[in-house]
């Protein structure tokens, strides 16, 4: 058992003293790598918290991490072109403005698909949450102010208080504070009542009727709160890249935001993260030595699916890996 | 009104594409359970399959004929080799196998054809009109896809209501144990269906070659439309595949072709233009919507064990 705070404290200790071995070492790709690797970690901790915890095995969560990124984008957009969104609103550059709105707003249409998804279960929610992602993926490539399929892209990135965001240090260190946020903030909800239900209506949904408890509400909340998680990765990962498009929306997103939590190891906090970073070096790996690497990456990730199941984190952490 | 009716055979002729692949997918998942987003990298192989034998034979014929087998065969094969392995496992590793089953397809076509797409001429015979409404000359390529939908479409209703292979397949979809004590290879069984849904996706992908690009992805994009035809329908029901697919071809073309118009009428030109095809390119889902929330189950909810 004491073998879970121990990595836990070993992957924090890295991920802190990482830009000081970038700096030593003078790369900085490595420290934008990194970045990424956080902001997509943030995304697969929040898609975890519906298929490893409450058992809705969603394949439309890109669609609030696109949507994140899109209101970052199209704030920004505006900003830069000195007009107003449908002649009524003007853009902003304030990271204190352009966030929360980016997270309201993935939350709010995470909470609304929830509505329609919610009322299905079973293979009938899988495509349904796919089916809606898709919907919202050609209705961002139909608005031709917006860039269409290509997108927009930005000058710089959002201004953010005391820090200078396109600081490559400062970024990263925004990114790791806001993921270990975001997963102590996860602890507790997992831990909650709220938390409890969930865990509960995965596991015997109809128990939990007999004990008076009607799992849609808490479903909706929970959907809507790893909407929100989801929207402030976006809106990071737009910065990140001082560029937005549809393919953030784009189905195979969703399902690359699956594979790294099944990677990382399902049902556990620390996993995803995990799950995120390994799969994004593979990527960036086998990049390296062919063009066909997903010909690598498919066939092994049909290997992890088939035979091991408890994921990299699951490997690591041993029996303990549970969080909550 | 000549453009209405155009309009309405464009539509159909979609719908008709739409079923092929819904046929199977459904089939599939109503019988083994399987939820299989691969079902697009079967289509996409039988385009490629059908456009490379036209181009080395010079018949299309052969080319769909090609396209047939080897999609029947590769269908098969998967489910042999992969597919078999995932029946009893929950949704999730399903959806992910299946995934990986697209990396691993998409990577080796790209290998196998390079990047660039392929294109597919209509044949010479069938490249004409024909004017079935007087004074609006129809596409003959276009009607030959509404008629083989249509056979397609009685042929499985004969198969499945009226032979011996038919009352396995429905015996199976409602309890699978059951056929399996009673003597039928179940296994074969399943290894057929596979087969068979993997040729209808074979035959879309022949048939939609000389009227689409043929790339790789092409087969992600239609599944989307084929999930979604699928739940209005009803999963596992090959009927509401059927009426599902018209509904989501009808809808998606003639929402293409006329809500611009329609906008046009109330907004200025450009906002029109610009809100209608918005508008149209999400009105198949925005009619998913509408049919869930009267009917969660589909348009033909199918009475099984599993009750997904």
């Amino acid at each position: 058992m004491a073998r879970k705070p121990l990595i836990i404290f070993l992957g924090l200790a890295i991920l802190l003293l990482l830009p000081i071995y970038a700096a030593a070492t003078n790369d900085l790709y490595l420290l934008s790598l990194s970045s990424r690797m956080l902001i997509y970690a943030l995304a697969a901790v929040s898609l975890d918290l519906l298929i490893g915890y409450g058992g809705m095995i969603s394949l439309g969560h890109a669609a609030f991490f696109g949507l994140g990124a899109y209101v970052g984008g199209i704030l920004a957009f505006h900003y830069q072109e000195f007009s107003l969104f449908f002649g009524l609103l003007p853009g902003s550059n304030q990271a204190l403005i352009v966030w929360p709105l980016a997270v309201l707003i993935s939350a709010l249409a995470a909470a609304v698909f929830g509505l329609i998804s919610l009322r299905t279960s079973g293979a009938y929610f899988i495509m349904i949450t796919l089916a809606l992602a898709q919907m919202l993926f050609f209705l961002f490539t139909s608005f031709s102010t917006y860039g269409g399929e290509d997108g927009i892209s930005l000058w710089q990135r959002n201004d953010f208080p005391y820090l200078d965001l396109d600081n490559r240090y400062h970024f990263y260190y925004l990114c790791l504070g806001l993921l270990v946020g975001f997963v102590g903030l996860c602890q507790r909800l997992v831990n909650s009542r709220l938390g409890m239900v969930i865990r509960a209506s995965k596991q015997n949904e109809r128990r939990l009727r007999a004990l008076g408890i009607n799992p849609l509400p808490y479903r909706l909340v929970w959907l809507t709160i790893a909407g929100a998680g989801a929207g402030l990765a976006g809106v990071l990962l737009m910065n990140h890249s001082h560029y937005v498009s549809p393919a953030l929306l784009h189905w195979t997103q969703s399902g690359e935001l699956m594979v790294m939590v099944i990677l990382g190891g399902l049902g556990t906090l620390y996993g995803p993260i995990l799950g995120a970073m390994s799969l994004l070096l593979l990527e960036e790996w086998l990049n390296q030595y062919t063009e066909h690497w997903q010909l690598v990456l498919g066939p092994l990730l049909l290997l992890v699916v088939l035979f091991a199941r408890r994921g990299l984190y699951g490997l690591l952490a041993g029996r303990g890996a549970r969080d909550g | 009104m000549l453009l209405l009716l155009e309009q309405i055979l464009n539509g159909l002729q979609f719908g008709f594409m739409l079923f092929l692949l819904a046929a199977g997918l459904t089939l599939v998942f109503g019988i083994m359970h399987l939820l299989n987003l691969a079902h697009g990298s079967l289509y996409m192989i039988g385009a490629y399959t059908a456009a490379t034998v036209t181009a080395a034979t010079g018949h299309f014929s052969l080319g769909v004929l090609a396209a047939l087998l080897v999609t029947a065969l590769a269908g098969m094969l998967l489910e042999a080799g992969v597919f078999r392995r995932l029946y009893q496992r929950e949704h999730l590793d399903q959806v992910l196998a299946t995934f990986a089953v697209i990396f691993t397809v998409n990577e080796l076509t790209r290998i196998l054809w390079g990047r660039a797409p392929l294109y597919l001429d209509i044949p010479p015979a069938l490249a004409g009109t024909i004017e079935i409404i007087p004074g609006a000359p129809y596409p003959v390529y276009r009607l030959l896809i509404i008629a083989v939908g249509a056979l397609v479409a009685l042929g499985l209703y004969v198969l499945i209501n009226h032979t011996r292979l038919g009352m396995l397949i429905r015996a199976g979809a409602s309890n699978r144990e059951m056929v399996g004590a009673l003597g039928a290879n179940i296994k074969l069984l399943y290894t057929l269906v596979f087969g068979l849904g993997a040729l209808l996706a074979g035959l879309a992908g022949a048939l939609a070659g000389p009227i689409l690009a043929i790339e790789v992805g092409m087969g992600e994009n239609i599944l989307i439309l084929t999930f979604v035809v699928v739940v209005i329908g009803g999963i596992g029901s090959v009927r509401g595949a059927l009426l599902g697919a018209l509904l989501v071809g009808l809808t998606d073309t003639l929402g293409r072709a006329f809500l611009p118009g329609l906008f046009a009428l109330v907004l200025p030109p450009a906002p029109a233009t610009a809100a209608g095809s918005s508008l149209a390119s999400i009105t198949i889902y925005l009619l998913m919507v509408l049919i869930l929330v009267f009917r969660p189950q589909g348009l033909f909810p199918v009475q099984g064990q599993h009750g997904a």
